[in-house]
């Protein structure tokens, strides 16, 4: 087991006087395993994201704990070595490709900062050999990307950058947040046999945060649905679509637009 | 049936001067496309295939650095055929846009400002397109009619932008651009950013504003084939800014005949068990250069058809059947 989850509850609260509070992540329990490709699926504002900063480490639960190799991520980092490790081998790809960039810097920067974290100097011959073997793995040539500004590259080739930036730190852990629902609808597969590339080559595990069941329903081993914060499903991806228990789980397969069937619209 | 929209050989290009060179983007580049009323067309292709280009096109919309270059746009209006590529911005703001045809652009609803009340957004849109000393009770009154008629609750005319959420949003852009009852709505990936719940409502929306005749054609353009079927009648596929295959929907999706349409429908990944758990097909190659396409078929560097006419001539639309097109040169 590489990541459990337990009784995780994430509240929000806003106001000054009168405090409102929402429970975006409520009471949730899971493991990853290594190797394992896991979905995350629910609409917008089920708490998904919310979900994946805490594993990231970037929000503090407001209760529960999360456990990655039997370690308290939250209480049990002592220094900041562990945390930079932690980082190196827990990293995240997200949804939007042009705002994971500073639009003032050079692209080489995404790389560049990755390599620093696994402690290569990017202007070495191994860095320069691991990111030219980065871009190609991800099927960017070095050439074409390599000194240029985000805004002259398309979004497909952004993300191929964020994912060649796996490639050079080969986390143990993958979080794919949306990574492809602002990629063009052809451009999808390409984007994500390169992230399922990483499981069958480095063994890393992925959690995938979608709301499309029919993509976590291709890419899983195992769908967990989630619902207003709560984890209200989990089974196998072929289970989840053709004997769904949980009444919004039937809610979202209805949702998801078929090729070879057209909606009623009831 | 009656005509609606006629495009002409249509080309626009994006023309982009630098200092030395002069550099053309062939977006929309020798497009025809009839539409008759009562279609719901819709527009698919990859990124960057012109198809937005197009929609602006159809509208007249041309600012620099698009560029139109030649042919003819010609929209039916009282039976009668006017060219809009001959009208005057002022003329199609005053006389096209909003009366006859509507857009709802990509990202529409985030440019909703959101210090205003949508009632606000209302008549200020109102009165900038339309008639500019109307009665804001006037306007307002028209407003939640349609909005009650569209299923939207009249208390959102008193709500800011951000306390919608963006089905909402969406659908309010909807009634907005459909207040003055055009023939034509074109809809530049309405969809695109909301969760498929809110993609499904959304729809329906915009077929309700059809069944209920508020409208009489939409042109639906996205890049997702699997939610333009959910509406439309029939399916224009674009690649590199030409149309290569155009037919009805149903037909289209059970035997595309273009290898790129084939490709498009291949790599779309759906639950479902016409499409194999697992088995991910995506489109070889990257979409050409629209300064320099390629010569002869402009998917040829793609194709794993291509014979050497491919390289060399242009394809030109062929005859399926009486409404299927497709311009390729394995089926003549």
């Amino acid at each position: 087991m590489l990541l459990k989850v337990e009784n995780l509850t994430k509240i929000f609260e806003s106001g000054f006087i009168r405090i409102r509070s929402l429970k975006a992540v409520d009471n949730v329990s899971f493991t990853i395993n290594e190797g394992e490709v896991v979905s995350i699926v629910g609409e917008s504002g089920s708490g998904k994201s919310t979900l994946a900063k805490m594993i990231l480490r970037l929000l503090p639960p407001t209760s529960g704990r999360i456990l990655y190799k039997g370690k308290d991520i939250w209480k049990d980092f002592k220094s900041s070595s562990d945390l930079k490790n932690y980082w190196r081998e827990v990293h995240a790809v997200f949804q939007d490709p042009y705002s994971s960039f500073n639009p003032y810097v050079q692209v080489n920067r995404v790389l560049y900062q990755a390599l620093k974290l696994i402690g290569i100097n990017p202007k070495s011959e191994e860095g320069k050999r691991l990111i030219e073997e980065s871009l190609t793995r991800v099927g960017l040539n070095p050439s074409d990307v390599l000194g240029k500004y985000p805004h002259q590259l398309s979004g497909g080739q952004r993300q191929r950058l964020m994912i060649a930036r796996n490639w050079i730190i080969k986390p143990k852990l993958l979080i794919a947040d949306e990574a492809v629902s602002m990629i063009d609808a052809s451009m999808r597969g390409t984007i994500i046999k390169l992230l399922l590339e990483m499981r069958d080559v480095l063994g890393t595990s992925i959690i995938f945060i979608t709301h499309d069941i029919g993509l976590a329903y291709h890419i899983s081993d195992r769908i967990l649905v989630m619902y207003r914060g709560k984890l209200i499903e989990e089974d196998t991806p072929d289970d989840i679509i053709n004997n769904p228990k949980h009444e919004y789980t039937m809610k979202l397969i209805k949702s998801v637009p078929l090729l070879y069937k057209k909606w009623t619209f009831d | 049936m009656s005509h609606l929209l006629k495009l002409e050989n249509v080309r626009a290009y994006y023309v982009i001067k630098n200092r030395s060179s002069i550099k053309e983007v062939k977006a929309v580049d020798d497009v025809s496309l009839t539409l008759d009323e009562s279609e719901i067309v819709g527009i698919v292709g990859e990124s960057g295939c012109g198809k937005s280009t197009l929609t602006n096109v159809i509208l007249m919309n041309i600012k620099p650095p698009l560029k139109f270059i030649s042919g003819k746009v010609i929209l039916w209006k009282d039976g009668k055929p006017i060219e809009l590529n001959k009208l005057s911005r002022d003329r199609l703001k005053k006389e096209i846009w909003g009366r006859e045809i509507s857009i709802i652009p990509q990202f529409a609803m985030n440019a909703l400002v959101p210090t205003y009340k949508v009632r606000r957004i209302i008549t200020d849109i109102y009165k900038s397109h339309y008639e500019t000393n109307s009665d804001e009770e006037y306007i307002l009154n028209m407003a939640a009619k349609r909005f009650k008629e569209l299923g939207l609750p009249e208390k959102v005319l008193n709500m800011y932008p951000f306390e919608l959420s963006g089905g909402m949003k969406q659908r309010v852009i909807i009634a907005i651009a459909t207040l003055m009852n055009p023939k034509l709505l074109v809809a530049d990936e309405p969809t695109s950013a909301l969760d498929v719940i809110t993609q499904k409502m959304v729809l329906k929306t915009l077929l309700d504003i059809y069944h209920k005749g508020f409208i009489k054609s939409i042109i639906f353009v996205s890049h997702d084939i699997a939610t333009v079927r959910q509406i439309a009648t029939r399916l224009v596929v674009m690649y590199a800014g030409k149309i290569i295959e155009d037919g009805p929907v149903e037909e289209i999706i059970s035997n595309p005949m273009h290898p790129y349409t084939k490709y498009l429908i291949r790599s779309v990944l759906t639950p479902e068990r016409t499409t194999k758990r697992g088995e991910i097909v995506t489109v070889p190659g990257f979409p050409p250069d629209l300064s320099n396409p390629p010569s002869g078929c402009r998917f040829h560097p793609r194709c794993s058809y291509k014979r050497s006419r491919c390289l060399s001539d242009e394809p030109h639309m062929l005859k399926v059947n009486d409404k299927h097109y497709v311009a390729c040169w394995l089926y003549s």
